[in-house]
């Protein structure tokens, strides 16, 4: 983060006056830093090798240079893709003949508070599809070309369409408010899908696709590394609580199959999440087991194309037929959970088997009918319902430490709508709990500038860009009530919000929903903790020499 | 440069008929075949429109949701129902909300950014001026497009009689003043306006932006200036319209050339309409994120183009794959000839 300019600075450069020039007249900036590095080939030739005819060449190239690689028939390849989605999507082609540029959109997108640049307007986003739609598909754009704001397909359009639709986190924030439900971030899925057909990707997202696909996760953590990283984890909980808490593994015949994130075992702060839902499923001697295979609820194909997504996503209940499991569990992401609510059951739903069945909480009797045709549920619904009936005993107590606010994902959020039950897990375990101001939570929460694949150091400036109205908003509540802990339900939102919070509200750490739980959580009566489950010591067992900061505080 | 163009077009459009009735005589022209023509094609376009997007097909079912879903348990998590519908019915309501009081646009916020002592602060505040220009507009547009029924109904049904008096309520000015056409020429003009001085929506808008709204102003002054200051012969006007509709053309001649252009620009309207933004009325009906319920956990949705042959890549191949770490790690394996297998990618 050396070469970054100071907060303070980056807020006086922003300007919202829009350029003298035209915006189709107004060059691209393809200056490093501006784009994320693409695919590596071998990456690409996998994927295609499974999903054959979807991505182009697999190639070396780069943004920066002047030649893509583009191959030949590029163009009529991206004209014919965009045709065949007109079809394939009416969210498409609807959204494309009526917007009426009103500019409702404009200011709502979090990078364009933080750049203020027009072509972060979703507005203009989609604009720079639309124009193509006009220019190439409609009667009145072929004859008013200018008029009509039109124009054709051309090199330097699609090399924008590279810049602006991977400046686009997918949030929805846009549609929210669009009196049409235009949604940019269909748009930019759209523009994605076109992308990749001509070998035009990025490696943080075609990486852990591919990743994916073979070894079960993102991360592509093989399946004894998995077990070993779960050992450890069982083992730092014995340290603990001094409890040695099962982790069941690609285990047959259990009711329930777990599936989260896998940024959730890699690194810090997931893995205190992960560890809550571990201590969570001991204390309640849940049968249930996890999968080395299915080992990723995230799914990056979202944001690349459906059929990846598909692909992906197909796991999840191919793995619960095998284990024979009754439903799925799921544990706190965002994207997950778009995924999940969304497109699940449209996409696999008739592959799951007959042993699978509507979720019922073993524990307290609970029909979830609202997960009826997925057989799948969040785990904050799981948990707010062991709550309501009195099945955790919890010490929130243990959490006085921490004063709380809560980021909502923008896909739970506006995908979802799930915001009400993670507050109420939230508020029975902490005792300090503060809302961020109106107008940047619930459904007109602001992304964390990182998700959709977006969460790449080779952009961070971009990203703390358009990290500023959430960061903003965390500093408020920093100031205002001491706030020094954002909670969240999202992997993502784990690793993106610590640079951000260090850059615009320094001293805030970034922690799962779950590993509050698990905080409160008295396994035994009388259990006493010294330490939450970061190995730092409660209040009231503080150890004089030991000068503690937060963990994300020292690098500020 | 834009709005320029847009409001010379619209000068133009509007010597048309002037030129075209005073100096040329074709009443004929301008007072029949040109506005049949012009509703014929304004009611084919709009058809084949909506057609051709009802013929895209509507893969999956993905709301955009504004609020608290329905919940495991609605009584401790209160739905917001019409934000986030469950149900067909609360989707219908949500969809009324959008069409006649711009639910979306009443949420409308504007971000600034302030430099103060406490450091930078991004600040939001509700800003429903947008809002309220649109309502103006839309709503004056419609009830003055309904008041214009009674030129082509015999006898004029009971509703437009009605909203002619409650228009008429304010009884200024005789012949009575009504209140939408204040409300549309005014609405025009706030979003003129707007549209010109808002630096961000004027770098936005083109050429199709602004001619619509020119074209819809030249509309309601036409309009406005037959009946406030030529005093058109209206019996004689409904004599043309009732023509018109029972296709018994006839021109009388005590008609003011002032509504031949009022009649030239309502037809450039009706041409234009189907091949623009103006699209937006049948589509926001249409909107998959607004016109879905948000229940695809609960109920299947089906995507008429799912693909069966995308499958996961299947486990006895992962663990063919992995089987000996696997073996090594203690992890169970389905099949125990794995363990010894080789390990290749
Ligand atoms: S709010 Fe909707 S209609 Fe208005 S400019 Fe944005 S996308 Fe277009
Ligand atoms: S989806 Fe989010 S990131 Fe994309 S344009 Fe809309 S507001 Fe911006």
């Amino acid at each position: 983060m050396s070469d970054m300019p100071k907060a303070d600075e980056l807020f006086k450069s922003i300007d919202y006056t829009p350029p003298l020039t035209g915006w189709m007249e107004t060059p691209v900036d393809f200056s490093p830093g501006n784009w994320c590095y693409p695919a590596k080939p071998e990456k690409i030739e996998y994927i295609n090798s499974k999903l054959p005819g979807l991505w182009g060449t697999p190639r070396e190239w780069s943004p920066g240079d002047a030649d893509w690689k583009l191959p030949p028939n590029w163009k009529e390849t991206v004209v014919n893709g965009f045709r065949e989605r007109l079809e394939k999507f009416r969210t498409l082609k609807l959204f494309m003949d009526i917007c009426v540029r009103c500019g409702a959109c404009a200011d709502k997108c979090h990078f364009f508070i933080g750049s203020g640049d027009p072509k972060n307007m979703p507005v203009l986003r989609a604009e720079l599809m639309r124009s193509v739609y006009r220019g190439e598909f409609t009667l009145a754009g072929k004859i008013l070309s200018q008029l009509t704001g039109s124009r054709v397909m051309e090199e330097d359009v699609l090399k924008e369409w590279f810049i602006y639709f991977y400046q686009c986190t997918q949030c929805r924030r846009c549609s929210l408010y669009c009196p049409y439900g235009i949604d940019t971030a269909e748009v930019t899925m759209m523009a994605r899908e076109l992308m990749h057909l001509v070998g035009l990707n990025t490696n943080w997202i075609m990486e852990p696709v591919s990743n994916c696909n073979i070894t079960g996760n993102h991360l592509g953590i093989q399946p004894h590394a998995f077990k070993d990283i779960v050992d450890f984890m069982v083992d730092d909980i014995e340290e603990i609580t001094g409890r040695r808490v099962k982790a069941p593994l690609n285990e047959h015949g259990h009711e329930i199959l777990f599936i989260t994130p896998s940024g959730d075992v890699f690194a810090d702060p997931g893995i205190y999440t992960f560890m809550g839902y571990l201590m969570l499923f001991d204390y309640l001697d849940l049968d249930y087991t996890m999968s080395t295979y299915a080992s990723e609820g995230g799914n990056f194909g979202s944001f690349t194309n459906n059929e990846v997504m598909k692909k992906l996503n197909a796991k999840m209940y191919h793995e619960a037929n095998r284990l024979g499991c009754k439903w799925i569990l799921g544990g706190e992401c965002g994207h997950m959970w778009r995924v999940v609510h969304q497109y699940m059951d449209t996409m696999n739903g008739d592959t799951q088997g007959p042993q699978m069945a509507t979720p019922k909480s073993p524990i307290t009797g609970t029909v979830f009918d609202t997960a009826a045709a997925t057989k799948m549920l969040h785990i904050v619904e799981f948990t707010a319902d062991l709550i309501k009936h009195g099945k955790l005993n919890l010490d929130p107590s243990r959490n006085d430490h921490l004063r709380v606010t809560f980021h909502d994902s923008c896909n739970p959020a506006r995908g979802m709508g799930l915001l009400d039950e993670p507050r109420y897990v939230l508020k029975a375990v902490c005792n300090n709990f503060f809302e961020m101001p109106e107008g940047t939570t619930r459904e007109q929460t602001f992304c964390c500038a990182g998700g959709s694949g977006l969460n790449t150091e080779e952009i961070l400036e971009i990203r703390l860009r358009g990290g500023l109205p959430r960061g903003n908003a965390l500093k408020y509540v920093q100031d205002k009530h001491g706030v020094n802990t954002l909670a969240c339900i999202c992997a993502i939102d784990r690793a993106t919000l610590i640079p951000l919070a260090d850059y615009w509200a320094p001293g805030v750490q970034v922690t799962g929903t779950h590993e509050l739980v698990a905080n409160a959580l008295v396994f035994e009566e009388g259990e006493e903790r010294t330490m939450d489950l970061r190995q730092e010591p409660l209040p009231g067992f503080e150890d004089e020499d030991d000068n503690w900061t937060p963990p994300n505080a020292e690098e500020a | 440069m834009n709005a320029l163009y847009s409001l010379l077009f619209v000068f133009l459009l509007v010597l048309i008929p002037l030129f075209g009735v005073d100096a040329a005589h074709m009443k004929t022209i301008f007072g029949v075949c040109i506005p049949i023509t012009a509703f014929i094609i304004f009611l084919l376009g709009f058809i084949y429109k909506v057609v051709n997007w009802g013929r895209s097909a509507v893969p999956f079912r993905i709301p955009t949701t504004g609020g608290q879903f329905k919940s495991f348990d609605p009584v401790l998590f209160k739905q917001n129902k019409y934000d986030c519908p469950q149900t067909g019915a609360q989707t219908f309501v949500r969809m009324v909300l959008e069409v006649f009081a711009f639910r979306s646009l009443f949420r409308n916020t504007e971000a600034s950014l302030h430099e103060t002592k406490g450091g930078p602060v991004v600040a939001y505040k509700s800003s429903k001026w947008l809002w309220l220009f649109a309502i103006t507009f839309h709503y004056s547009f419609f009830i003055i497009a309904l008041r214009h029924l009674r030129l082509f109904l015999e006898p004029v049904p009971f509703f437009v009689n009605g909203l002619e008096f409650v228009d008429g309520l304010l009884q200024i000015g005789a012949p009575t003043m009504y209140l939408a056409d204040i409300g549309l020429v005014a609405g025009v003009l706030l979003l003129l306006g707007r549209r010109m001085i808002n630096p961000r929506v004027n770098y936005i808008s083109y050429v199709s932006d602004y001619f619509p709204l020119f074209l819809i102003l030249a509309i309601a002054l036409s309009g406005v200036y037959m009946r406030y200051f030529a005093m058109v012969d209206v019996i004689a006007i409904k004599e043309l319209t009732m023509g018109l509709v029972t296709f018994n053309y006839h021109i009388p001649e005590t008609i003011d050339v002032s509504f031949f252009v009022h009649v030239f620009l309502v037809s450039v309207l009706m041409v234009y309409f189907p091949f623009s933004k103006l699209m937006h009325l049948p589509g926001v009906f249409l909107s998959p994120t607004r016109n879905m319920p948000n229940d695809t956990r609960a109920k299947h949705h089906v995507n008429p183009w799912n693909d069966p042959n995308i499958k996961a890549h299947s486990y006895a191949d992962y663990e063919k794959h992995f089987g000996p770490a696997m073996a090594e790690a203690g992890l169970p394996l389905d099949n125990p000839e794995n363990a010894g297998a080789e390990e290749k990618a």
